[in-house]
């Protein structure tokens, strides 16, 4: 059987027995595993310099040239790796909720599956229904099982993400539109084989309506108002999934089907609107970090801001950046998801995540506040975690981007500025820690447990994936390497 | 043991110890101070005999990152330069850690604390020994986190919390600089290796002049953060709160000496571009003296040190700019290294004695409770405030002489300062030792164990010796002497060291309270309060209307207007009400009409 396959089909057959009456929590975990140690023996016998490998291609609706399409190169692996490790690390943490124990495993699982279904998919199509069926999933496990104003939220991330999602789906026609009758198709690689020998010309709003489309799916400034909120409401399982993994989408997205199909022609006069945008996200979603005054929340915006890191590697059209952007998808994968983890125990333990109700709480969990201490610190972009080698790239990546001028060209003077936001999230990082961890201990926080075994486990496995990608990121940017180097 | 793999050792020693804390630490405090200070001998150790040996030496290097025309790697340079500076590291840290089993024995979170001097140990020496400016970036975000770790040792305290806070977060304000730096020396030569910059230099014209001096000003602002110089000095003073070894060893003799080190790595690249070293030596010449006039009316022990250290600081990054060769500021670097750790040893010895109490108005008379204590202080001092033949008193010297040749101005301030640093140290010497104890403690206080008194012992004997003739020649080979000093320098620096003794004699030497009241330097020039209300006003003001804005308008507008789209619409079609599920599905419905549209009518 097809190991591709396998992986988007074990989360739904465990889904299928969780909802048959299996025990949910245990047969989740195992699918989890499972599904883990899968990956890994994917990545043992993925070849690196041989293109989309594992394939399956099955004709789905011949006459609109859509197959179903399996297949992964280096960076297909990679999401593939964080879709998994992240999918493990959030089914055992979670905690079964009180009622409809079955039904929010199973829709923890679907959404991995989607994820994994999304990244593995060479057919554009799939690659998009697969991330629909995913979404699905989300809404329901916020707007059943969250927590504070979840119908608000719900409702938020729904229309926002369906009407991100309409967006693309128009850019995704408007791009299967433009090539000619009879060579139309929906594969990733001959798309961008088409683009390379010059059948496939979309027109300009195609490449706008496509970046705005995944840009929304991505909370691109001024499309972002909708992550946070869904975030802090959601359980914090299902806030791993969407922001650690899911979201990844629209990026790898902009990496599939932009970057090496559209030429400069076509995007150049979008740079100066675009790089506006993702200062916004960089800038004035930091500022508004800043003054979040709940734990929750501040992650959510944090998590929106570090998207315009990845943005402006995947804009700069270089080798360097957009390896950094593909760099960075899976370390911010792994350390929002660290740290919605965190908040979530922390907010099981609490029944609060304002700061100005907590305070001192390394001293009564010690080791609680070391692990968030190392997210944290991954977060900001400290050297020796993967997010500070991602961000690297991206900033000398935006540095050598655009056209030599004399002075600065605009994507040298975007990324000084960029280069400003390592300032502006060590600020609300480090205030938030503080906040919430330093200073004298309260009286009625004095006997919270300390940081469960299980909960430790899943969190120290994804900092050391963050650790060892940090101190060899290599062992990343040799898999994405060749999938992004055109040709 | 083959040379080649010595300095990887003395780099990734204390990594495996702060590792092996951080697992096995909590069990046992023998085992954590036994493996931090393992690590640190045995780095002094290679770092001795790489200093006797004279054979060039290979060391391999690491790739970290390699891409098409960008390629990082993990290197290390040994020249003189660094050589020098491992010594001073590795056994300035192994006589901290000796006398930090001392001074921490009654203290909570024994495992951390030497766990956080290890990483702080491997973070220094990555910057001492790399060989490219990314690496060495690296490192100096790495040493910024263990001091912010070092500083927050006692967290419950308000005051720690948020001095680390603090000095994690102006460090991070000068790293910006430093990594905007790298992006244009990048820019400029193509490069981030220094050998490779350094080569490239006459030949980099394509992207101007201009682009290489802004990036060795940019470059320099990570000086400015990491060794507290004006504007950005402010962390300095509050890292105190941090256990006093850890001001000896980061805050006093190494870490805040990385700044001028990087200097003196990028020697070369200054050299080029006169614009640049004319914005560093001013900065360090304003902040020698600013700060000097500041430590004159500060009563906490070690804040007087801190705003000595702050001042020295500036002395060697004065040096940087007006020097014609990098020995100049690096010699006052390896003398004030020892003489001021062994201050900063002292001040912790009397805190102890004193039961943590730091403020010197309530000691007094502990001449005859601590001698040794007295006599490692004086050593020190002598050496701080250049009386002639102690080791200060060479180093401090040479680039006030420097500075007098090359900016008169500067200079002339800089020989103010001399004397403000001679009258700020004895008015602290006489009113902690000398006088009428001024509180319980004072008269109870007691001389510190062996383990902490022999480190002093060690310390005050580079301290007083460590600036001769025989010392400068192996260490500092490359020093030059201006040739045009005027007689009248020497003179005025002698009687600035006697000016300052001698008043305060007169001012302190029997004083219960200070007899000077100057509210504008005991309020540090009111900088502190003006950084806080800046900080309050502008960045928490824009922070605070962004998020209302993103709440009330871009939320609002966006969210709602789509959700109204989507509702109007739905009205329109008649098939859905308001809710969530019915606005996803319509728009995927819409969607997939969309496509059936385009691809069967078409």
């Amino acid at each position: 059987m097809n190991l591709l396959l396998a992986s988007i089909l074990i989360p739904v057959l465990a889904a299928i027995l969780v909802i048959a009456g299996f025990n949910a929590r245990r047969t989740a975990i195992f699918a989890a595993v499972l599904n883990f140690l899968l990956t890994l023996v994917i990545v043992s016998q993925f070849k690196l310099d041989g293109g989309y490998q594992f394939l399956l291609s099955v004709p789905a609706v011949p006459a609109l040239g859509i197959k179903f399409s399996l297949g992964v190169d280096g960076l297909g692996v990679a999401m593939l790796f964080l879709s998994t490790a992240v999918t493990l690390a959030a089914i055992a943490i979670a905690r079964p909720p009180k009622a409809n124990v079955s039904w929010f495993y199973a829709s923890l699982l679907f959404i991995s599956a989607g994820a994994v279904g999304a990244f593995v998919s060479v057919d554009a199509f799939f690659y998009y229904m697969f991330h629909e069926l995913a979404l699905v999933p989300t809404f329901l496990l916020i707007g059943i099982w969250g927590s504070g104003d979840r119908q608000t939220a719900a409702w938020k991330i729904t229309v926002y993400l369906a009407f991100g999602s309409f967006v693309l789906l128009v850019g995704l026609i408007g791009l299967y539109l433009s090539l000619p009758v009879g060579s139309r198709t929906w594969d990733f690689r001959e798309l961008a084989q088409a683009a390379r020998i010059g059948t496939l010309a979309p027109a300009p709003w195609v490449y706008i309506t496509l970046f705005l489309g995944f840009g929304i799916l991505v909370s691109l400034f001024p499309f972002h108002t909708w992550a946070p909120q869904a975030y802090a409401s959601a359980p914090a399982p299902a806030a791993m999934l969407h922001a650690g993994v899911l979201k990844k989408f629209g990026l790898y997205g902009l990496l599939r089907l932009v970057t090496p199909i559209f030429p400069p022609a076509i995007t150049e006069p979008f740079n100066n609107l675009l790089l506006v945008l993702l200062l916004g996200n960089i800038l004035y979603v930091g500022l508004v970090t800043i003054s979040q005054r709940k734990l929750d929340l501040m992650l959510g915006y944090s998590s929106v801001m570090h998207m315009g890191y990845i943005f402006l590697g995947i804009l700069s059209w270089t080798t360097i950046g957009l390896a950094g952007a593909a760099l960075m998808l899976v370390a911010h994968g792994l350390s929002i998801a660290a740290l919605f983890a965190l908040s979530g125990e922390l907010r099981e333990r609490t029944g609060t995540l304002k700061f100005s109700e907590l305070g001192g709480l390394a001293r009564t969990m010690p080791k609680f506040g070391l692990l968030f201490g190392f997210a944290a610190m991954a977060s900001v972009g400290l050297p020796g975690f993967a997010n500070f080698a991602g961000e690297l790239m991206v900033f000398f990546g935006g540095f050598s981007a655009g056209k030599p001028v004399v002075g600065l060209n605009n994507f040298q003077i975007a990324t000084a500025i960029a280069v400003w936001g390592v300032v502006i999230s060590a600020v609300y990082m480090l205030r938030a820690y503080r906040r919430v961890f330093f200073g004298p201990p309260l009286e009625r926080w004095k006997d919270l447990p300390e940081i469960s075994t299980h909960a430790k486990v899943c969190v120290v496995g994804l900092l050391i994936l963050l650790l060892i990608f940090g101190f060899a990121p290599q062992l990343l940017v040799k898999f994405v390497l060749p999938a992004i180097v055109q040709p | 043991m083959s040379t080649s793999l010595a300095p990887w050792i003395i780099l990734f020693a204390p990594l495996v110890a702060a590792t092996l804390i951080l697992f096995f630490g909590r069990y046992s405090k023998p085992l954590s101070a036994g493996l931090a200070i393992a690590a640190a001998a045995l780095g002094a150790y290679l770092s001795w005999t790489l200093f006797l040996s004279h054979e060039p030496i290979e060391a391999a290097k690491f790739t970290w990152l390699s891409l098409p025309n960008f390629t990082v790697e993990i290197g290390v340079t040994i020249d003189q330069l660094s050589k020098v500076m491992l010594i001073v590291v590795t056994n300035i840290a192994t006589l901290v850690f000796i006398y930090s089993i001392g001074y921490m024995d009654h203290e909570e979170g024994y495992w951390r604390y030497f766990g956080g001097l290890a990483l702080f140990l491997f973070s220094m020496l990555g910057i001492v020994l790399a060989d490219n400016l990314v690496m060495m970036f690296i490192f100096w975000e790495l040493v910024g986190v263990s001091s912010y770790i070092l500083i927050g040792h006692y967290y419950s305290k308000d005051s720690a919390a948020d001095a680390c806070k603090q000095a994690f977060l102006v460090n991070r304000i000068g790293d910006f600089g430093f990594m905007l730096g790298i992006l244009f020396v990048w820019l400029a030569t193509g490069s981030i290796v220094f050998s490779e910059i350094f080569a490239k230099i006459p030949g980099a014209q394509f992207a101007g002049p201009a682009t290489l001096t802004i990036g060795a000003i940019l470059l320099f602002c990570g000086t400015i953060g990491k060794s507290a110089q004006l504007p950005l000095h402010v962390w300095l003073p509050n890292s105190m709160e941090g256990p006093t070894p850890v001001s000896s060893l980061l805050h006093a003799a190494t870490m805040v000496a990385a700044g001028v080190y990087m200097l003196a790595r990028i020697f070369p690249l200054l050299l080029t571009v006169d614009i640049a070293r004319d914005v560093i030596a001013w900065v360090g010449g304003i902040t020698c003296v600013v700060a000097a006039l500041m430590a004159t009316q500060q009563n906490d022990i070690k804040r007087i040190l801190a705003y000595s250290t702050i001042s020295q600081l500036g002395y060697m990054v004065l040096g940087a700019g007006v020097a014609p060769t990098a020995d100049v500021p690096m010699f006052h670097l390896f003398t004030h290294a020892f003489f001021k750790c062994l201050l900063f040893l002292c001040s912790g010895s009397v805190i102890l004695g004193m039961h943590h109490e730091q403020d010197i108005w309530k000691m007094g008379a502990l001449k005859n409770k601590m001698p040794i204590t007295l006599l490692c202080t004086l050593a020190g001092l002598l050496a701080l405030a250049g009386c002639p033949f102690f080791s200060g008193y060479f180093s401090k010297d040479l680039i006030i002489a420097w500075a007098v040749e090359e900016q008169p101005i500067l200079g002339w301030l800089s020989v103010f300062a001399a004397g403000l640093t001679s009258f700020y140290m004895f008015r602290l010497f006489f009113v902690v030792f000398f006088g009428k104890p001024k509180s319980d403690h004072a008269k109870h206080a007691h001389e510190s164990p062996a383990v902490m008194v022999i480190p002093l012992l060690l310390l005050s004997i580079p301290a007083v010796i460590g600036g001769y003739g025989f010392i400068e020649h192996p260490f500092f080979p490359h020093i030059e002497h201006p040739h045009h000093v005027p007689e009248i320098l020497h003179i005025a620096l002698l009687a600035m060291f006697i000016g300052g003794l001698v008043l305060g004699f007169l001012l302190y030497f029997k004083a219960d309270k200070d007899p000077l009241n100057i509210p504008f330097f005991a309020n540090r020039f009111y900088i502190d309060d003006l950084y806080a209300w800046i900080v309050k006003t502008f960045q928490d003001g824009l922070a605070w209307v962004s998020a209302w804005a993103d709440r009330w308008i871009v939320d609002l507008i966006l969210a709602r207007g789509t959700a109204l789209a989507a509702v109007v619409f739905g009205h329109v079609l008649r098939c859905l009400q308001i809710g969530n599920i019915q606005a996803y599905a319509f728009f995927f419905g819409a969607g997939v009409v969309g496509l059936l549209y385009f691809l069967i009518v078409r």
